[in-house]
């Protein structure tokens, strides 16, 4: 990736989103102090609002759009920034969305414009600030080499399967620096992660699930379908020989760890494998303690594996 | 990967003779089975109109039946009823009762996009299958899905707070739903989560459940919000021919009083 980004990502906008601030704790702790580790300035969005996750879409489109809007609104226009990072799914895919539908739909740059006059803060305007993932902000700002200079306890190959959901590459259209040659990221066999993890030690497994769904969006309201889903995705990363499956999201990642609980209380399925944030494997590398990096909190409890392997 | 959509041929439709010979060939048995006529006299002409007037279903026209859809769909590997494609089809011809007797199962749709990156036509089938459960619940035809129910609880605290606070959210989730808190898999959950926990992180956590966070200077993007709601749930009754009702107006006057 071109150099320019490499100094543009060092100091972002950081958006961590409602998920961060509750189940998703442990992933908000473990960026933040990876960044730190790094060397890397996040700025949190003042006074974020939430971008509308996976529900407000379906009481109104235009009004996810709008929410996501003031978020990079407040990044661009109040603050002067022009990346904004979100190391959740949801929030990332919300802002690009936004950001698409701002520069080719006029009927949400309308709505925008106007729901911006009313709420009394100036209207988000396409392309002002450009969204990244967490994923893309370490390749780019860092990049394998770099981190490969800076990791001090290395993964000693543990072996992970990578899972990046839905959200992170689907639809394509709202992703257009994906697919693009060689360095991009893939919307259909995605890799960041695993280039980035392979460079803190890990090893990588043959893992066809990447990107299949594990029913977050009907997490609760109906967990059989999300029971079934995921424990496909648990078997498939067991079948391949992981460890640890990595994730990238709050909702995946609690998504994983909740129905894993409850395949084997409800369906008598047991897995074993355990479900860790990349930040905190990442975290872990550079040697960064468990509890600095939340692994405590997480509801598959990996401490023993990690103490086992040498990694904590 | 073909598509095997034989069984949409409904079993009652379906006839064998026992025993049958044709011109001296024995076609008894499954050699001798038939579609039986139908005769639909009960086209909806408006169906496809209304449902393109919902978001997320603008593009239905476009639709050109290739599958793809139905092939790369979540829900359809694990129930081979759940059929995006099938469903626009009936849409788009108006056979409201051939979709009606479907209409249980179109909310599991789970939003993983995978037919919308599919879709050679820029169908946006993710956003169909949303305004069809729409639909179904607007006409009346189903009741409120568990996963309407989840959209709404969360949008009203979004749209007055700015903020979602997941606890209150998945408490109020429950009792809409007459669910108990007290299941078995979900105590497990909150015990392995409590396990290694330091304490002020659990007060930390339990403030929050009180004191509900917010986005500071909210309140003018929320009557912003509210009223473009408001305009566009009125739209869409009009549009499907239903009279106008002011739920979601009534709904957040009593919220502002309760903060
Ligand atoms: S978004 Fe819905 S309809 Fe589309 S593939 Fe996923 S589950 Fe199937
Ligand atoms: S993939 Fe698109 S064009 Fe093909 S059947 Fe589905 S909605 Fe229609």
């Amino acid at each position: 990736m071109s150099d320019d980004k490499t100094d543009k990502y060092r100091r972002v906008a950081y958006y961590p989103g409602c998920a961060l601030e509750g189940t998703g704790h442990a992933y908000n702790r473990s960026t933040r102090q990876v960044g730190k580790a790094l060397g890397l300035d996040l700025v949190e969005v003042s006074d974020w609002n939430c971008c509308g996750a996976m529900e407000v879409k379906n009481i109104d489109p235009k009004i996810q759009t709008y929410l996501s809007s003031r978020v990079m609104s407040i990044a661009a226009n109040r603050m002067g920034m022009d990346v904004v990072m979100a190391p959740c799914n949801g929030c990332y895919h919300n802002l690009k969305k936004a950001e698409y539908d701002l520069a080719h739909d006029p009927a949400s740059a309308e709505v925008v414009g106007r729901l911006s006059a009313k709420a009394g803060h100036d209207a988000y305007r396409a392309g002002q600030v450009e969204t990244i993932h967490a994923l893309d902000w370490i390749k780019a700002a860092i990049g394998e080499e770099g981190l490969r200079q800076r990791v001090r306890n290395g993964l000693k190959g543990l072996r992970v399967a990578n899972y990046y959901g839905c959200m992170y590459t689907r639809p394509r259209h709202i992703f257009p620096e994906k697919d693009a040659g060689p360095g991009s990221e893939s919307t259909f066999e995605p890799h960041f992660m695993d280039d980035l993890l392979a460079a803190a030690g890990a090893l990588n497994v043959e893992f066809p699930l990447k990107t299949a769904c594990c029913g977050g969006a009907h997490t609760l309201s109906d967990s059989d379908t999300s029971t079934k889903l995921v424990l496909n995705i648990l078997r498939a990363a067991e079948t391949a020989g992981a460890e640890v499956i990595a994730t990238e999201c709050p909702t995946c990642h609690s998504g994983l760890e909740m129905h894993q609980i409850r395949a084997d209380r409800k369906f008598g399925h047991k897995t074993q494998v355990k479900i860790i944030y990349f930040t905190q494997l990442l975290g872990l590398a550079l040697g960064l303690t468990a509890r600095q990096l939340g692994l405590h909190e997480n509801v598959s409890d990996s401490l023993e594996l990690l103490a086992a392997k040498g990694l904590t | 990967m073909p598509i095997h959509e034989k069984s949409l041929i409904r079993p009652e439709d379906l006839k064998t003779h026992e025993q049958l010979v044709v011109e001296g060939v024995d076609v008894s048995g499954h050699w001798s089975t038939f579609i039986q006529t139908r005769v639909i006299a009960d086209y909806n002409e408006a169906l496809e109109e209304e449902v393109a007037a919902l978001p997320g279903a603008e593009h239905i026209h476009r639709c050109w039946q290739c599958g793809s859809c139905t092939n790369a769909c979540t829900v359809n590997a694990l129930n081979p009823d759940f059929n995006p494609r099938f469903w626009i089809y009936l849409v788009r011809l108006g056979m409201q009762s051939e979709l009606l007797r479907d209409k249980d199962i179109i909310w599991q749709c789970v939003s993983c996009n995978k037919c919308t990156y599919a879709c050679p036509r820029d169908v946006n089938p993710e956003g169909v299958m949303k305004a069809l459960s729409h639909w179904l619940e607007l006409k009346g035809h189903t009741p409120k899905s568990p996963s309407m129910i989840f959209d709404e609880e969360f949008s009203e605290q979004v749209i007055r707070r700015g903020r979602i606070e997941e606890g209150r959210l998945i408490q109020r989730f429950f009792k809409r739903t007459g669910q108990t808190l007290n299941q078995e898999w979900l105590v497990e959950m909150v015990r392995r989560l409590l396990r290694h926990l330091p304490l002020a992180l659990l007060a930390r956590l339990g403030l929050a459940r009180l004191l509900a966070p917010r986005s500071r200077g909210w309140a003018a993007a929320r009557a912003a919000i509210q009223d473009y709601v408001g305009a566009q749930q009125a739209r869409q009754r009009r549009a499907l021919g239903l009279g106008e009702r002011l739920e979601t107006g009534a709904a957040d006057a009593a919220d502002t009083t309760q903060h």
